[in-house]
């Protein structure tokens, strides 16, 4: 079983080795070159070993990150290498209030925090430098004082006569070592950037994106002030190593053990500080950036055609848009902007349309500031019709995501979703009615299992009539046995219990009107799983799950329970994409 | 931005100042730093912070997600009543915290991250949100025998339910229960 894990898994533990690899590997080579390294010899005394080199190449490390990052964020955009994207996982979570629906997730930002624990040293490197730092400082302060003597003590003096230069950044005795935190570029932009990532941090937590979407996205820009602080970060030159033209003239092997000889035999060592290097790691990401800005504000100038909007009950709005060259997959999302709301915020929706439409759709619930302002916009809930030239308008960018085109793979899929995850299924489901139903083209995909668990239903209804149009077009076409779903309500009171009873023998099920019937409480995983592995005794069968992780656990669990050891036997293959 | 609860986004800053205060206190410390006694303040007020700000507050709105085995620390929380439910209290008490770390260099950015929240907190009471815990709900219990109703205690014929009340309802115009009363007598007359 654990075979199945590493493969379903294998792409992104390939990533997150090979991320690893990188940085241990500037990680040591720095280390060594600041260690072993002629020039910074006597900056090593003052430091004493270990502590320069640590913050110094963790310095790289820290780049690196940064570059890493932005390559991932650009990639998962989808825009290149649709390869890597999937391959990244992307953890995008929905957002709730409650148990509303979802049709909002956070955008490509997330990607790069890299919700996977092995992501999470984004803290970790700076913490590492910034104590290096603290210890740094405090030594360069201590070999100032009139306790130092010999080589460090003669190394901090330099520096105090016209002609030489100085090794140890910190001049006096006197100087309280935050004034000269305060007063260097390095300590300044230092202290700066510090606080721009822990704000950004603390505002992205899951938490708090989903009580307030809108602060999350204003305090992430804060990254501006953290890139131009990075790259100047250096620009001080406070570490100092000595300079090619000295070392030729001063021996270090033997004059570091003689002291009563440097102004015989041995010149003045002279020191210069060492170029700042950030920019070069930190310049890729943000041209990257910069192009994806671009790309946006083109896409803000390219036209959207608003062709439907439908007030759903319980505040549920169904944008129907199109816009040239739009291309999408199912599983996908877009970002959406409206100027007469906000012209700063883009917020990101799950499309719920097939890519065979010739439109595109999302659905949006009034959950926070924003969405409220646009269903009022848009006449929901008892407002006036609105006239289609007085419609606000809209501009919108993406698609962005992973692609949910698995499905198709697979000759049994089932397909599970869990309260606000039902958002994408609405796109997949039509996605393959399209393909596998009413195209004449072969489909591999003949048999679809589809799940839904949710405690309202109310606010999901604009689903539940998608299901019942499904229902009656694939009876039409004579499939009435491609799709089967099975719905779970776990909030019921004891009302509704007697009403169900009451209706029992009818047809079409009393809540949804759908001709399956709706079960009521959790399902039984196990139950299921042993119908579908008995149903298909030699398949691969794919299980692809959208909510909580708790039940993602579960899932997986009943997927390697449930796979049959024989080769030939039937197989489950969770896809752990939350999309 | 007019729904924003800040006192969340305060309770997370708070949460993470005083996790810095205190790694930058145990570096001073260890480090033996000059005035590395600032260091050993800075580790007990992060320590007092860390376990102040542990327990999440209730949202007005939604659900809330509890933090992992905060229920014990909500008690203790709890039980200061107006002093930890009221966010000026708080925002003072977290300002009055950080200055004396701002003293040390290690813990510099401690104090920044702390006065930031501190900020955030005197928003949030501006704004009229206080601290209330997260209580589990109560168990409800299941009623042994509540849904068994009461058999009828009238023979047939009888009328439907609703008319079968007490005579204290009578007041209320109910029609009374009881055997059907005939407005003329009637025979069991066979032809």
């Amino acid at each position: 079983m654990m075979g199945c894990w590493v493969l379903n898994e294998s792409l992104s533990i390939v990533l997150v080795l090979s991320w690893l690899g990188v940085n241990l590997y500037l990680f040591i080579d720095t280390f060594y070159w600041y260690e072993e390294e002629e020039s910074f010899l006597y900056t090593r005394v003052i430091l004493g070993c270990f502590r320069g080199p640590w913050r110094r190449q963790l310095d790289k490390n820290l780049k690196f990150h940064k570059l890493v990052a932005y390559g991932i964020v650009i990639n998962a955009k989808g825009e290149w290498k649709k390869g890597m994207s999937r391959g990244v996982r992307v953890r995008d979570k929905m957002q709730t209030e409650d148990s509303h629906p979802p049709t909002k997730k956070t955008p490509k930002i997330m990607i790069s925090h890299q919700s996977s624990e092995l992501f999470d040293s984004k803290l970790e490197t700076p913490t590492i430098h910034i104590v290096a730092h603290l210890f740094n400082l405090e030594h360069y302060h201590w070999s100032q004082s009139p306790e130092a003597e010999g080589l460090v003590a003669a190394l901090s003096k330099l520096g105090d006569t016209p002609n030489e230069t100085y090794l140890n950044p910190i001049r006096t005795f006197h100087t309280n070592t935050i004034a000269e935190l305060l007063t260097t570029i390095a300590g300044i932009t230092g202290l700066l950037i510090s606080l721009a990532l822990i704000l950004i941090m603390t505002s992205s937590t899951e938490f708090i994106r989903q009580v307030s979407y809108e602060l999350f996205w204003y305090t992430h820009h804060v990254f501006i002030i953290f890139f131009i602080g990075l790259a100047i970060h250096g620009a001080g030159r406070i570490v100092r190593g000595q300079t090619p033209e000295s070392l030729l003239l001063h021996n270090i092997t033997f004059c570091r053990d003689h002291l009563e000889e440097w102004q015989a035999q041995c010149p003045v060592p002279q020191f210069s500080g060492k170029e700042p290097s950030a920019w070069k790691w930190v310049l890729g990401p943000m041209v990257l950036y910069a192009c994806e800005r671009i790309i946006r504000f083109w896409r803000f100038q390219q036209e959207v055609i608003i062709t439907k909007v439908v007030s759903h009950p319980s505040g549920v709005l169904e944008l129907c848009m199109k816009k040239r060259d739009f291309k999408m997959a199912p599983g996908q999302y877009v970002l959406i902007q409206c100027p007469s709301i906000s012209t700063l915020e883009w917020h990101p929706f799950t499309l719920t349309s097939a890519p065979q439409e010739d439109f595109f759709s999302v659905h949006i619930r009034a959950a926070g500031d924003w969405t409220e302002a646009l269903c009022k916009a848009f006449g929901v809930e008892g407002q006036p019709l609105k006239e289609p030239w007085s419609l606000p308008r809209l501009a919108v960018d993406g698609p962005f995501g992973a692609a949910l085109t698995d499905v198709f793979h697979y000759p049994v899929s089932m397909c599970i979703a869990a309260g606000i995850g039902v958002t994408p299924f609405a796109a997949l489901l039509k996605s393959i009615w399209y393909q596998c139903c009413e195209a004449q083209t072969q489909c591999k995909l003949n048999k679809v299992y589809f799940y839904w668990i949710c405690r309202d239903p109310g606010a999901f209804e604009w689903f539940a009539d998608l299901l019942l149009s499904l229902e009656t077009k694939m009876s039409e076409q004579g499939q009435a046995h491609f799709l089967s779903y099975h719905i779970f309500l776990t909030g019921w009171d004891e009302n509704q219990a007697f009403h169900i009873a009451l209706h029992w023998d009818e047809n079409a099920d009393v809540i949804t009107g759908l001709r399956q019937k709706t079960f009521y409480g959790r399902p039984n995983w196990n139950h299921e799983f042993q119908q579908v592995a008995f149903s298909h005794p030699s398949s691969n069968i794919g299980v692809f799950f959208c909510g909580p992780k708790a039940l993602s656990k579960i899932l997986q669990r009943m997927c390697r329970v449930y796979s049959s050891a024989d080769p030939r036997g039937v197989h489950f293959y969770y896809n752990r994409e939350s999309f | 931005m007019g729904q924003i609860e800040w006192a969340m986004w305060a309770n997370e800053q708070a949460l993470a100042s005083g996790l810095i205060l205190i790694t930058g206190g145990i570096v001073a410390t260890a480090g033996q730093f000059t005035q590395w006694y600032l260091g050993a303040y800075s580790i007990a007020a992060g320590v007092l912070v860390c376990l102040l700000e542990y327990p999440r507050g209730k949202r007005t709105k939604g659900s809330t997600m509890e933090r992992c085995g905060q229920k014990y620390l909500t008690r203790v929380v709890k039980l200061f009543g107006p002093l930890t439910r009221n966010y000026y209290i708080r925002a003072f008490l977290h300002l009055g915290l950080a200055v004396p770390a701002g003293f040390l260099l290690a813990t510099i950015l401690g104090t920044a991250c702390l006065a930031i929240a501190s900020g955030i907190y005197l928003l949030a009471a501006i704004r009229g949100e206080q601290w209330s815990p997260i209580e589990p709900k109560p168990k409800e219990r299941p009623q042994i025998g509540g849904t068994i109703k009461q058999p009828p205690s009238n023979p047939p014929p009888r009328p439907p339910a609703e008319a079968r009340k007490k005579p204290s309802e009578e007041a209320a115009g109910i029609p009374t229960g009881g055997p059907q009363e005939n407005p003329m007598p009637v025979n069991d007359e066979v032809v």
